[in-house]
């Protein structure tokens, strides 16, 4: 099972895009799609560093829904900025520590802190302990890294690792 | 009612791009900078993208739904893109308003600076004028392996 | 209608690109320049998309496509190229 599927999910979403990039339905392109969908994760298992394992599937869409409110909120709260007085602007760097483990969990945190209002991730450091993250308009960093903990660490900590 | 919508859609969308350029062009340094292109950009453009998706379904009469992969792609390369020039200037030492944190890696800067060297060096070398006050070794090197 | 927005947002997008244009030329250092290249090429998949809904046709999605490929890789490229004074390790 593990060697004919090595990733249950790579599969259906390479058929996925596929079928967008061809733009069409018909038998033939799932079936190309399929094959496609199948034969890509088997030739490249070996360059994939580990597993994913998604504990909670629907966690996981509440993140997305959040996430993309966020992102939505995140574009009038930056226009608003970019709008008003540059030089009222308060840029800080703020030092997050992580809780996370894995790669994948740290790398979709980051993308999100990019995506969410007024914050971009800068660096993460050597040992993975702490990411530094650029604020545009922040005076109170201690609030900052409690809404970014509760917000998007904590529901990709379960979805990701085990608690 | 639907001419009003995609109207709403790719004026939305236009207007977003205009102010993420515009922050571009107004705030005073490249981490401030850094956040119209990542966020404003990437609404402005996906709802064009949208609009596009929503206009040649109902126009035409194939459904159109690949202009989702360009707004899909847009969305997880953007924040990586971003994340990597944040990297690229810190790593440079760019002037920055905020005030930039004490890094306690201390032993990795110093190789950062030698690799800094190595640029320089690395430019000095593509820059013909150099290359002709000191003779470069590949070619003697070239021409020994020849005969 | 739809005709007047979308030549009010054509123009709104040309203007974006000239304001990131003129961020390439100025920008003070290297950083800021490849941050305006990656704002141009995603400002110039706005005006394809758009030029697509203004002519109803779909021709220009694959070039906006491409341009999103490429724009990414070539951004990638030049930041490890800063990073590191070389691209493959």
């Amino acid at each position: 099972m593990t060697r004919l599927l090595p990733h249950p999910i790579l599969t259906p979403v390479l058929t996925v895009i596929w079928l967008l990039l061809n733009n069409s339905i018909d038998a033939g392109h799932i079936v190309l799609g399929l094959i496609l969908g199948w034969a890509i994760p088997v030739l490249t298992i070996h360059f994939w560093p580990e597993t994913v394992i998604i504990r909670k599937p629907l966690m996981l869409i509440k993140y997305t829904i959040v996430l993309l409110f966020d992102i939505i909120m995140a574009n009038f709260t930056v226009a608003r900025l970019i709008l008003g007085n540059p030089d009222r602007l308060q840029p800080v760097f703020v030092k997050l520590p992580l809780d996370l483990n894995s790669d994948l969990a740290i790398s979709l945190l980051a993308n999100s802190i990019t995506l969410t209002p007024g914050t971009l991730s800068a660096q993460l450091s050597e040992d993975c302990s702490y990411l530094l993250v650029h604020a545009l308009n922040e005076t109170d960093p201690k609030s900052l890294i409690a809404t970014i903990k509760q917000r998007y660490e904590h529901p990709l900590k379960e979805i990701f690792e085990s608690c | 009612m639907l001419e009003y919508f995609l109207s709403f859609l790719i004026l939305t969308g236009a207007i977003f791009t205009f102010i993420g350029s515009l922050g571009l062009l107004r705030l005073k340094d490249l981490f401030t900078r850094l956040h119209g292109p990542t966020k404003a950009t990437t609404l402005g453009v996906g709802c064009l993208l949208i609009a596009s998706a929503v206009y040649f379904s109902t126009y035409t009469e194939a459904i159109s739904l690949h202009e989702i992969l360009i707004t899909l792609f847009l969305f997880i390369t953007a924040p990586i893109s971003a994340h990597l020039l944040a990297k690229a200037a810190l790593h440079l030492d760019l002037q920055s308003i905020a005030k930039i944190p004490e890094n306690d890696e201390v032993e990795e800067s110093g190789t950062d600076a030698a690799i800094i060297d190595d640029i320089k060096d690395s430019v000095k070398e593509s820059n013909p004028a150099s290359i002709n006050d000191t003779p470069v070794p590949l070619d003697e090197t070239d021409l020994q392996k020849k005969p | 209608m739809l005709a007047i927005s979308i030549q009010i947002a054509l123009t709104l997008v040309t203007a974006a690109v000239v304001m990131s244009f003129w961020r390439l030329l100025r920008g003070p250092d290297t950083p800021d320049r490849i941050l305006a290249l990656d704002t141009l090429y995603v400002n110039t998949i706005a005006l394809l998309v758009l030029f697509g809904i203004y002519l109803g046709s779909a021709l220009f999605f694959e070039a906006a496509l491409l341009i999103a490929l490429m724009g990414f890789i070539g951004t990638v490229a030049l930041c490890k190229y800063l990073l590191r004074g070389d691209i493959i390790e």
